[in-house]
């Protein structure tokens, strides 16, 4: 039988004496977020297709009525729609909008608790995977990780711990898509569509409906918002108020225990919400009207 | 003044107070003795905090009130003194019952966090052989949580640590002691210690039996010090085994099932689905003492109504799984993880296993001293407080209560030497010697393999249920044994090394099992967790007797010496009928 | 039916002594060993000092999974060896049983973790609000958050797994997962006077070089959310004190509490 070697040094890339498959999941991480990251800046960077409230947004089958192809349906990577609510002001700005809104829940993603511990193994390698050793990736050499360790300590990693500042702003922009998921139901009427009414469900309702839920499922089983309903407190039965953020701060940690799982499942569904829009805007599929 | 020729040649180190043993009794003494001021020494045989006080389950014995405002320190000392069977130390299970109290608020003030009640105080849980709901805890980790916040408080405290080290000999000088002297498990080198007082807090003898809840440390290494020091021992026949240990599968085998499981409302069944303690205890039922449960569970195995592997069932996954979960957690992953045990969805199947000794070395009461002036005892080497047997959760209580007592006794004692005592050079010269031997020995016996036989001599002829042929014939085995053990040979560099140190510790397992099975012999009558078939039931003389066990040279010399007297006041509590 | 067998890769070495003139050395030995049911690692190993190499360094006390003593790594990954049972292992290759790598070799499987002693022992001790216990009103959600942490059994495999201590081996500034819990379980009991933990937290234990790749977690044997429930508030509350520039204003015009 083969002999097993000392390892000499435990921090060579993939040094382990772990005999799983332990490179699977960093490898799925980066699939998994590479792809996200790939489709949503190609996305941004086309610039159309992301809305169907217009008849210009989209493309009608020929001869077909118009009227009967909009929709109420804005893509999330897009909302709000800033040059079209504030024309005069954003009047110099003629690329997509994805680019003003992506930076946002780019950021509070960037600085979550969970893929940090994702993106440090994947990304950045060091290691990728428990008791693996690991030498820093290229992408930690751009970004100058390969001096003395200094963790969340430094620049640019030093704004990891601002992580609640994006999670204000995720939760302003859950109202925004909250709206939006609202007219997906209730705003056919001011967009012209065909039979006049204003309420209808069609399938990209109830996507956009399903990206509001799974977008706020994450949101709200943030780790900093842990901590601001009740996590900072050191004593929950001092007053009827911390008893009442206690028992919040209880049901949210039931929410806090599966960020992970909300973390993939909004992700990719903020992606095949895009991708729905996109493909219903470009005239490949059609939304069905379901009543 | 000159240096003596071992302080050359060896490392030393010079303290007022030196415990040995780090577990509850060990620490507790360690604080109390560093509070006063004195230099203190630790010694643990493993890492500090990694103490056999850490498997202690159920909780911890102290009549505070707080779920049963009847509760008070006399109920205490009545539930004890009927535990013991009368033949404890009474003074002993006083100040335990009237200070256990004072001790767990001393704990909580350390940063202990022990389970709550409504009102925001100390929860305490039933026990077996407790009147009233009585047992502070932790969910089922009350050891861990005393032992750690001890730890802390320690590390706090001043004191000197010394880890992974195996003290083998104590030093006396004219007949007070001295020091000690042992080995550092990882180096393999002596080490000595100069001491005005030395605190013996080793534990008990578990290793020598076979199925046994105890960990590799419980090698009676006080009991055989002490005794070859030439201290008096006490009633060493009385062993308890506990009740519910794991009897399968074998990866727990020998885990204890604490007492918490029938303190929730774990039931105890027979093949035949009876309960069967409704014979033996029907008042009590599971909640009876451990010495009755274990007998019945006994009678049941040997009548041939066990479980499959030789046990009985015990059932608790009528509670349902969320209670169960989060009543005794660890309980509940720790079997479902080392044996694909649910105890949410079904039965388990468990028997006696060797688990605690009553007796040990005789001290004094207040104190702690034993018969060797500056040599103290504490915790489970020290015999008198539980008497025939103990009751759940007066193990911790103990630990705490003399722990403490034994660490005042020992600065009371040290403050009053004028001088350190001296160690003597041959006396080093000699233990040295006898550490070196086995290595010296180029073909020998194999330290395991005697164990081994060790382990089952004991746990077949000298175990739950004793007779006299058997026990003769045991001591028979156990010359044997002995005989062996001069001759053992190990392999290997004196660096951590596993084989030798079993070598050193077999000795002092030979003589306490040699005290167990000598004392059994002599003590005619059944009590507490002594069972003699050929000897049923109490015996008048036997109850107002201790066993004593004395060296004289190479021979055991066992006796028996009149129990103390109660006064009447106690003798009142102790005899009052049970409310 | 003849019995399973398993075959071992155990490490065996030493430090170097200089005092006996030992050199350092470290090699896998191979050792075959039956299998029977319910058996676990350190099962293994015992049968392997009985038999075979009674020489065999390592450390175990309870044997269930406790005390936290046989912290080693089993096919590379930080275990408890008690708590490793065999039938979860494939037998058909060697099993690699070797020290924690993240502290010096004492001997076999032996390490010396003295380190975490000198971080136990440099964190203030628990002070109390109250010195008089009997005045204490502290009910069972207050202290569920530090229950959960005093759990920990001490066997360090959060510390043999983090990076920090692993790989970037910042023992000079960085106390490891087993101490943010320490630490955590002190800042979160409602009874607790100091004020200091959080700035002992990001100064003394150095959190904010963890980066929460939450190794700690994956290898804790009592299940102790380490990172979700230690690491992550501490540093949250490390943010409140000296990163949220908003938390300095409100504390400035006295509508934060000042720690």
């Amino acid at each position: 039988m083969a002999k097993t070697v000392v390892i000499q040094d435990i921090n060579a890339t993939g040094a382990t004496e772990r005999n799983d498959g332990w490179w699977v999941e960093p490898l799925m991480v980066l699939g998994g977020l590479g792809l996200f990251i790939v489709y949503a800046t190609w996305a941004a960077i086309q610039g159309e297709f992301y809305a169907m409230e217009k008849v210009e947004e989209i493309i009608i089958p020929a001869g077909a009525n118009a009227a009967e192809f909009v929709r109420p349906y804005l893509s999330p990577i897009c909302s709000p729609d800033l040059p079209r609510w504030f024309p005069e002001l954003f009047s110099w700005y003629q690329w997509s909008p994805a680019f003003l809104i992506l930076p946002f829940p780019g950021a509070f993603r960037a600085t979550c608790y969970y893929y940090r511990k994702a993106y440090y193994r994947s990304f950045f390698t060091t290691p990728a995977a428990c008791s693996v050793g690991g030498q820093p990736s290229p992408l930690s050499k751009l970004l100058g990780f390969t001096k003395k360790y200094t963790g969340e300590t430094q620049f640019p990693m030093y704004f990891q711990n601002l992580h609640r500042f994006t999670f204000y702003i995720a939760a302003l922009f859950m109202v925004i898509l909250a709206y939006d998921a609202y007219q997906g139901f209730f705003g056919w009427e001011h967009i012209g569509y065909a039979d006049g009414k204003n309420f209808h469900v069609g399938v990209g309702s109830l996507v956009i409906l399903g990206n509001v839920v799974l977008l706020g499922l994450y949101t709200f089983s943030c780790h900093s918002w842990r901590h601001l309903l009740a996590g900072k407190l050191d004593c929950f039965s001092c007053s009827d108020f911390t008893s009442k953020r206690f028992d919040a701060w209880k049901r949210q940690s039931f929410l806090n225990e599966h960020h992970m799982l909300f973390a993939w499942v909004s992700l990719i569904w903020v992606g095949f919400t895009d991708l729905y829009i996109r493909l219903c805007a470009m005239g490949i599929w059609q939304d069905r009207i379901l009543f | 003044m000159a240096k003596k020729s071992y302080e050359t040649k060896y490392e030393c180190h010079t303290h007022d107070v030196l415990v040995i043993g780090a577990g509850g009794a060990g620490l507790r003494a360690a604080i109390e003795a560093s509070s006063q001021g004195l230099s203190v020494g630790l010694i643990c045989k493993s890492l500090l905090g990694k103490a056999h006080t850490v498997m202690a389950e159920g909780g911890v014995a102290a009549s505070m009130g707080n779920v049963d405002p009847d509760d008070g320190w006399k109920t205490h000392f009545r539930d004890t003194i009927h535990g013991g069977k009368f033949l404890n130390n009474y003074r002993m299970a006083e100040l335990h019952a009237k200070e256990s109290a004072d001790r767990i608020r001393e704990l909580e003030r350390w940063g202990a966090v022990f389970d709550r009640t409504e009102k925001g105080k100390i929860m305490q849980r039933p026990f077996g052989g407790h009147t009233y709901r009585r047992l502070c805890h932790v969910g089922d980790h009350t050891g861990l949580e005393i032992i750690r916040t001890l730890q802390d408080k320690g590390v706090h405290s001043g004191i000197d640590v010394y880890m992974e080290a195996t003290i083998t000999h104590l030093l006396k000088e004219d007949g007070r002691i001295s020091g000690c002297i042992g080995y550092w498990r990882e180096s393999g080198r002596c080490v000595i210690f100069n001491a005005k007082a030395v605190i013996l807090a080793t534990g008990g003898i578990g290793k020598g039996f076979k199925v046994t809840s105890n960990s590799w440390e419980y090698t009676a290494d006080g009991q055989g010090m002490a005794y070859r020091a030439g201290a008096e021992l006490i009633d060493m026949e009385f062993v308890q085994f506990h009740p519910t240990g794991m009897v399968w599968p074998n990866g727990v085998k020998g885990l204890l099932i604490t007492e918490a499981v029938r303190g929730e409302g774990g039931l105890l069944t027979n093949s035949e689905g009876e309960r069967f303690m409704k014979n033996v205890d029907p008042e009590r039922m599971e909640l009876s003492t451990r010495d009755i449960v274990a007998k019945a569970i006994n009678k049941e195995v040997k009548e041939g109504r066990g479980s499959p592997h030789g046990g009985v069932f015990l059932d608790i996954s009528h509670r349902g799984p969320e209670y169960v979960r989060k009543k005794l957690p660890g309980m509940y992953r720790q079997l479902l993880e080392f044996a694909d045990v649910d105890i949410t969805k079904g039965p388990m199947e468990v028997g006696p296993t060797t688990h605690y000794t009553m007796g040990g070395i005789r001290v004094d009461a207040d104190t702690a001293q034993t018969t060797i002036p500056g040599l103290f005892a504490c915790g489970e080497v020290a015999g008198g407080m539980h008497g025939a047997n103990r009751l759940g959760g007066n193990s911790l209580s103990d630990l705490l209560v003399f722990g403490r007592r034994a660490g005042l006794g020992a600065v009371e004692y040290a403050n009053g030497l004028k001088e350190q005592p001296q160690i003597d050079d041959a006396d080093v010269k000699a233990a040295v010697k006898e550490l070196s031997q086995p290595f010296e020995r180029d073909d020998g016996e194999n330290p395991y393999a005697i164990h081994k036989d060790l382990q089952e001599l004991m746990q077949s002829k000298v175990g739950i249920v004793r007779e006299e042929g058997e026990l003769k014939e045991a001591l028979d085995e156990l010359q044997t044994l002995k005989g062996r053990a001069k001759n053992i040979a190990v392999t290997g560099a004196r660096q951590f090394n596993p084989g030798w140190h079993l070598a050193i510790e077999l000795d002092n397992m030979l003589i306490a099992s040699e005290m167990v099975a000598r004392c059994a012999l002599q003590r005619t009558e059944s009590r507490g967790a002594h069972t003699r078939i050929d000897h049923e039931g109490y015996n008048e003389h036997w109850g107002k007797t201790n066993s004593t066990i004395n060296a004289n040279g190479e021979e055991m010399v066992i006796g028996q010496s009149t129990l103390m007297e109660m006064p009447d006041d106690l003798k009142a509590l102790a005899y009052e009928e049970k409310k | 039916m003849a019995k399973a067998e398993a075959t071992f890769h155990v490490f065996r070495g030493e430090a170097a002594d200089a005092e006996s003139g030992v050199e350092a050395s470290g090699e896998y030995q191979e050792y075959k060993v039956p299998v029977e049911e319910g058996m676990v690692v350190l099962d293994a190993m015992h049968y392997i000092q009985g038999e075979d190499a009674p020489d065999l360094a390592v450390r175990w006390n309870c044997k269930a999974a406790k005390c936290g003593s046989c912290s080693a790594e089993i096919n590379g990954k930080p275990r408890l060896l008690c708590k490793q049972r065999m039938d979860a292992l494939p037998l058909d290759e060697p099993i690699v049983v070797s020290p924690l790598k993240t502290f010096p070799l004492v001997k076999d499987l032996v390490t010396d973790v003295s380190w975490n002693y000198k971080m136990n022992a440099a964190i203030p001790p628990f002070q109390p609000k109250e010195e008089d216990t009997d005045k204490w009103e502290v009910f069972e959600n207050d202290v569920v958050r530090t229950q959960e942490f005093r759990k920990c059994i001490e066997c360090f495999l959060c510390q043999d797994v983090c990076h920090v201590l692993r790989n970037h081996d910042r023992k000079d500034a960085f106390a490891g997962p087993r101490f943010m819990v320490r630490l955590a379980s002190l800042d979160m009991h409602p009874m607790d006077a100091r004020n200091d933990r959080v700035k002992y937290t990001k100064e003394e234990a150095g959190i904010g070089l963890c980066n929460i790749t939450k190794c700690c977690t994956e290898v804790c044997p009592e299940d102790i959310k380490i990172t979700d429930n230690a690491i992550i508030p501490m540093k949250e509350r490390v943010v409140d004190e000296f990163y949220d520039p908003v938390m300095k204003v409100l504390r400035g015009i006295g509508l934060a509490h000042k720690k």
